[in-house]
């Protein structure tokens, strides 16, 4: 395969935002009929580098060639016309239109200067069956679908425009396995037909199965590039982290239970989405949600948060009724209640404001009398968060949008620790942070849990559930359907209860 | 992101860096517009014109604050024009009703403007109607009701003794009492908005109301209550402006709306919500008074004053009231 | 199979909206002691046409979620114009004509110039060109006046074959012309993207920008073909502050009224058409069941209230209270 020519080459190309560098003298050559995996952790540069090629942002140094030929993208659209497409991560559809009008919607096919409606149905129907999503009518709208019909709508719009190069950034992340079976077949296809195909997925064995080539990126270089079955998950994994990766967990809890739950919850249903969900948590106890993303665990936690309408069944805290009927009820002291939300973005952060006024947002009760805030003691709060969960912060009136992904998930956790919560709910607190952060987390929900805190914690991550959790709960459509405790909280018992066939795969 | 700096930023001494740019840039304006006017009349140094531009500006203050409030929390108050105009004409009304009215008539007309505000911020906070929308269908409902009130014609009442001495009158030796006025409502919005959990609820909100509701603040309330203050504010300008013209008049309020945006807007508020401080609205509001006052001073007609006007206000903003590019 | 599912899903705003006025009209025909005549059609046709013309226009640039609170002026300002130069010989009123579409769409394009390029929130922007708008139309109009071509006047407000009413047809051929083509064509398509996710519509590579620009250049148009048709009615230009309001706020409600998404990226501008037929039609109501004028502007006001209200029912449907905060 040497003696082929890249199709894509990048030389030296760097990208600074403001004064942080985002991508350093990247080199990357992409062969036609390749398929190529990126590595890297969140912030490794990666989403600057797939940036670039799609012509969303433009390089400040290097060069970027196409079939031997220096170019450069003013705009995705251009680089949709030199034949690179890109499934994105944050999906790239309309909402309001038509599955149909998506497909086609950079290069609609033209009469007259009219849309051509039937010409685009008929692109349309060919591009959703290449993709393997026959069931998806192209008359629907968009925002009437749900998230994983979307991604493959988003992959049937990337396929329809007959790419050279495609990029799938974590195309495959709200996909249910069927899908995913369709997509690899597609993707191979278009592999066979001699399009280049840049894979970056954070799902080891998805690149497994897929890659020829793999990059790893840290800290916005390349630090390696290698054919694929070269190298072993744990050497990959010391490149992308570039350490080695041990015994990130802290000792569960060992003490003697408490004899009433901090939170219980009977028959908890809500839309469809919740089924019958019991639960208890008790203090000092760590508890793990597992299952498939997207089985209610997002819903159980802001039913139990008071965010949800209509949700039917008890809760009780501390072995009491309780009626938690929105946020502001679920955090007074009677319940004392945290949520920590699934997007720090927009649900947890108001990126413009100061690190110290983020902090402030859920506990502005206790540092103020009669509406009045207390300077001083403020003041004296803010600083022993920031210690206590050491954020690195030069200056806490520095808006929050200025520290790294794992700082401002910090801030977040730590707006809600100041209003001294008994019962913490996390919602995937670790998605798309950097494993020194994921471990002083860790650390620090054990150490609320020692101080008596009982914690809810929602987890797309395996090892975090075996390694922190005291129980783990695997929900499957809305219910509880698995409950695994100690040893049994294994890799193997996850999986299987996560695809509802618990028992047979024990055996 | 928020690092890039605009060129205006970059062209500010180094001591007045932190400081808003916005505030800087309107602060020196105001100094130019002065400057300006000296050039053309010598009496535009005077403090008798000063403190009679003060009184003036007053009017627009106490409007602009609500105004400030509203557009902090991402939200607008399109409604002002028929608010302010209740706000007098019930003030007035009141003060038909023998003794008690007269003493009645302010908290009356106040109250008036409160309610209007408050069906403005029930319908934005939990039905959950853009302000947008809401405020121009209030701002519609009181002109109906004024015009069915009124009959159609100018409302033969007249303001209080007590309207005209607040608005008017000199409680400190040749400092007019609307301008004291402002200066309260001025003080209370600085402090409700710095010292208070109310005041930090108000920015969040303006900066993202989904974080604010799930960080436990009670959004919906405080957005209805924003809306109460600007409404009474308004009306409370419309009973100043009764005070000073001795009564209420049908479209009173139609010259404060665009002002009382442009002021808050240019004072560096911004548009979106999350961002801004009283401090700029006050330059926002003594810029706009003195240049409607030298607008008019040098005797340019109706036309051109709306024509200028607009311009001004198109082209300050365009100088730095821009959103930050996607 | 269930294709008409999915078209009445799509045109679901703009079929409620044709159903409204129908049965608006209905119980207007009724109750009318001329019965439904063509004479009463003819009535109702050019009162409801000039405000379908602006429903229009503002529909468009509602669309990509924006907003237009200029229209009414950019309407007042092509009535001034228009008394001036759509007068004289067919080949001056045709060219007064031309002249007076142009000046419309020219103020269109500066809206979306400062919008789009300068990068000004729409509201703030369109107060402020909607000030400069006015203050031109007074500049052409101090005092009402001028004249029109009546002969053209009359044509065009008559009746054709002494039965269809001409603003329909007017309304009709304009639809065909501007509407039609436009919202089929990429330009079209990529106006109601941006108003759906304009990061979206952008990352898909589709001409934003150039989409919005249009959508308000020909809302300018559409605005100042309403304005040639209120001066084919009154005969005369008048700059008239009030009404210049008053058909921006009417021209909100159509759209309301018409399913067109106050949040942008869903409706059309037919279904304004209907929401100003329908709005139109629910004031004359007031006409046939005898009712004080004086009540007409609170009536209104209340219908609109109404109209912006109903889009709050769709709240009781939401179980996740995090869908309030879009």
């Amino acid at each position: 395969m040497s003696e082929t020519k890249p199709l894509l080459t990048m030389r030296g190309v760097t990208k600074r935002y403001g004064g942080v560098l985002a991508l350093k003298d990247a080199d990357l050559d992409i062969m036609p009929g390749r398929i190529h995996a990126v590595l890297g952790e969140n912030g490794a540069g990666k989403s600057t580098l797939i940036k670039i090629m799609a012509g969303v942002v433009s390089p400040d140094e290097g060069q970027i060639s196409l079939d031997g030929e220096a170019v450069s993208f003013s705009s995705p659209a251009a680089a949709n016309a030199a034949g690179i497409v890109c499934v994105f991560q944050e999906l790239s559809l309309i909402p309001d239109l038509s599955v149909a009008d998506n497909i086609v919607i950079s290069k609609p096919p033209q009469l007259l200067g009219l849309i051509n409606r039937r010409k685009q149905r008929e692109i349309a129907e060919k591009a959703l069956a290449d993709a393997g999503a026959t069931d998806i009518h192209p008359s629907a709208l968009v925002k009437d679908l749900s998230l994983s019909r979307r991604q493959m709508v988003e992959i049937a719009k990337a396929l329809a425009r007959k790419p050279r190069v495609l990029i799938l950034d974590e195309a495959t992340s709200a996909l249910t396995s069927a899908d995913v079976e369709k997509v690899f077949s597609v993707i191979k296809r278009l592999r066979q037909e001699g399009v280049a195909i840049i894979y970056i997925s954070h799902r080891m064995h998805e690149i497994a199965e897929l890659a020829d080539d793999c990059t790893v990126f840290r800290n916005g270089r390349k630090i390696a590039t290698y054919k694929a079955g070269t190298k072993s998950d744990t050497e990959v994994v010391e490149l992308m982290i570039g350490r080695e990766y041990k015994n990130v967990f802290p000792p569960k809890f060992s003490g003697e239970r408490a004899s009433v739950p901090a939170l219980s919850c009977k028959g908890l249903s809500w839309a469809g989405r919740l089924r019958d969900v019991s639960l208890s948590v008790y203090p000092g106890e760590v508890i793990g949600l597992g299952g498939l993303d997207g089985q209610g665990q997002r819903e159980l936690l802001l039913a139990l948060f008071g965010v949800l309408r209509g949700a039917e069944g008890r809760i009780d805290i501390d072995g009491k009724p309780a009626t938690v009927g929105d946020p502001s009820r679920a955090k007074g002291d009677s319940i004392g209640m945290a949520l920590i939300p699934e997007d720090r973005k927009t649900e947890g952060l108001m990126l413009p404001m100061s690190i110290a006024e983020n902090l402030c947002f859920s506990s502005l009760g206790r540092i103020s009398s009669m509406g009045i805030i207390d300077k001083a003691e403020s003041e004296a709060k803010i600083a022993e968060m920031i210690e206590l969960l050491s954020i690195k912060a030069e200056n806490p009136a520095l808006p929050v949008s200025s520290l790294s992904g794992g700082n401002q998930q910090k801030v977040v956790i730590a707006k809600w620790l100041m209003n001294e919560p008994r019962i913490v709910l996390l919602n995937d607190p670790t998605r798309g942070i950097d494993v020194g952060t994921k471990q002083e987390i860790y650390a620090l929900l054990r150490k609320l849990a020692d101080k008596g805190v009982a914690i809810l914690f929602y987890s797309t991550d395996y090892d975090e559930l075996i390694g922190c959790c005291d129980r783990v709960l695997v929900m499957y459509d809305g219910a509880v359907v698995r409950e695994l405790a100690g040893d049994a909280i294994t890799e193997h018992a996850l999986v299987a209860s996560a695809l509802n066939i618990g028992e047979v795969a024990r055996a | 992101m928020s690092n890039a700096s605009s060129p205006i930023e970059r062209l500010m001494p180094r001591f007045l860096s932190g400081v808003d740019p916005a505030v800087v840039l309107a602060f020196a304006c105001i100094i130019l517009l002065l400057l300006v006017g000296a050039l053309y009349s010598s009496s535009f140094l005077s403090p008798t014109y000063l403190l009679q531009q003060l009184k003036v500006a007053s009017f627009l203050g106490v409007i602009a604050t609500g105004m400030m409030l509203v557009i902090l929390l991402g939200q607008i108050d399109l409604s002002v024009p028929w608010v302010v105009t209740t706000g007098a004409m019930m003030a007035c009304a009141a003060a038909s009703f023998g003794p008690l009215g007269a003493a009645l008539a302010i908290p009356f007309g106040i109250l008036c403007g409160a309610a209007l505000g408050l069906a403005n911020g029930f319908a934005t906070a939990y039905l959950r109607i853009p302000s947008m929308i809401i405020t121009l269908a209030i701002n519609a409902v009181a002109q109906g009701l004024m015009v069915v009130y009124t009959g159609g014609f100018s409302p033969q009442d007249s303001a209080t003794p007590a309207m005209r001495y607040l608005a008017t009158g000199e409680l400190i030796p040749t400092v007019p009492n609307g301008v004291l006025m402002w200066l309260l409502v001025g003080a209370g919005a600085v402090y409700l908005l710095t010292r208070t959990t109310f005041g930090r609820s108000v920015y969040g909100i303006g900066n993202r109301e989904r974080a604010a509701y799930l960080s436990g603040i009670n959004t919906r309330r405080i957005v209805m209550l924003s809306f109460v203050i600007s409404g009474a504010l308004s009306a409370f300008g419309g009973v100043l402006l009764a005070g000073y013209a001795s009564k209420a008049a049908q479209s009173m309020g139609d010259a404060y709306l665009l002002p009382a945006i442009a002021a808050v807007v240019l004072g560096g508020t911004h548009v979106l919500g999350g961002r801004g401080s009283y401090f700029g609205t006050v330059a926002g509001v003594i810029l706009i008074t003195l240049l409607q006052s030298i607008l008019s001073v040098m005797q340019i007609e109706e036309a051109g004053r709306q024509l200028i006007f607009g311009l001004v206000i198109v082209a300050m903003l365009l100088l730095y009231g821009r959103q930050k590019p996607a | 199979m269930k294709e008409w599912r999915f078209w009445l899903t799509e045109n679901q705003g703009t079929l409620i909206a044709a159903a409204t006025f129908a049965v608006m009209f209905a119980i207007y025909a009724g109750n009318h002691p001329a019965g439904f005549t063509p004479n009463v059609v003819q009535t109702a046709a050019n009162k409801a046409t000039l405000l379908a013309f602006v429903a229009m226009a503002q529909a468009l640039v509602i669309i990509t979620s924006g907003i237009d609170l200029s229209v009414g002026m950019i309407l007042t300002l092509s009535n001034c114009l228009a008394s001036w130069i759509v007068v004289g010989t067919a080949g001056e009123t045709t060219l007064g004509i031309i002249g007076v579409l142009i000046a419309g769409a020219m103020c269109g394009a500066l809206n979306g110039l400062i919008v789009i390029f300068g990068r000004l929130q729409p509201i703030v922007t369109t107060i402020a060109t909607g000030a400069m708008f006015y203050g031109i139309a007074l500049f052409l109009r101090p005092f009402p006046g001028g004249s029109v071509n009546e002969t053209l006047a009359d044509f065009l407000t008559g009746k054709l074959f002494k039965l269809i009413p001409m603003s329909f047809v007017a309304l009709a051929v304009v639809i065909l012309v501007v509407w039609v083509p436009y919202s089929r064509s990429v330009l079209g398509r990529a106006a109601y993207a941006a108003g759906s996710s304009e990061q979206a519509a952008y990352m898909s590579g589709m001409p934003v920008k150039m989409a919005k620009f249009m959508a308000y250049v020909l809302s300018g148009l559409l605005a100042s073909v309403g304005g040639l048709y209120l001066t084919f009615f009154s005969y005369t230009g008048e700059a008239a502050y009030a009404s210049g309001n008053t058909y921006t706020l009417f021209s909100i409600a159509a759209v309301v009224l018409g399913g067109v998404s106050l949040m942008g990226g869903r409706g059309s501008a037919i279904g304004a058409v209907f929401g100003a037929l329908a709005f139109r039609t629910i004031g004359d109501l007031l006409f046939v069941f005898d009712f004080d004028p004086l009540w007409q502007p609170l009536f209104q006001g209340v219908v609109l209230l109404f109209a912006v209200s109903i889009s709050a029912f769709g709240l009781f449907r939401v179980r996740n209270k995090l869908d309030w905060f879009p």
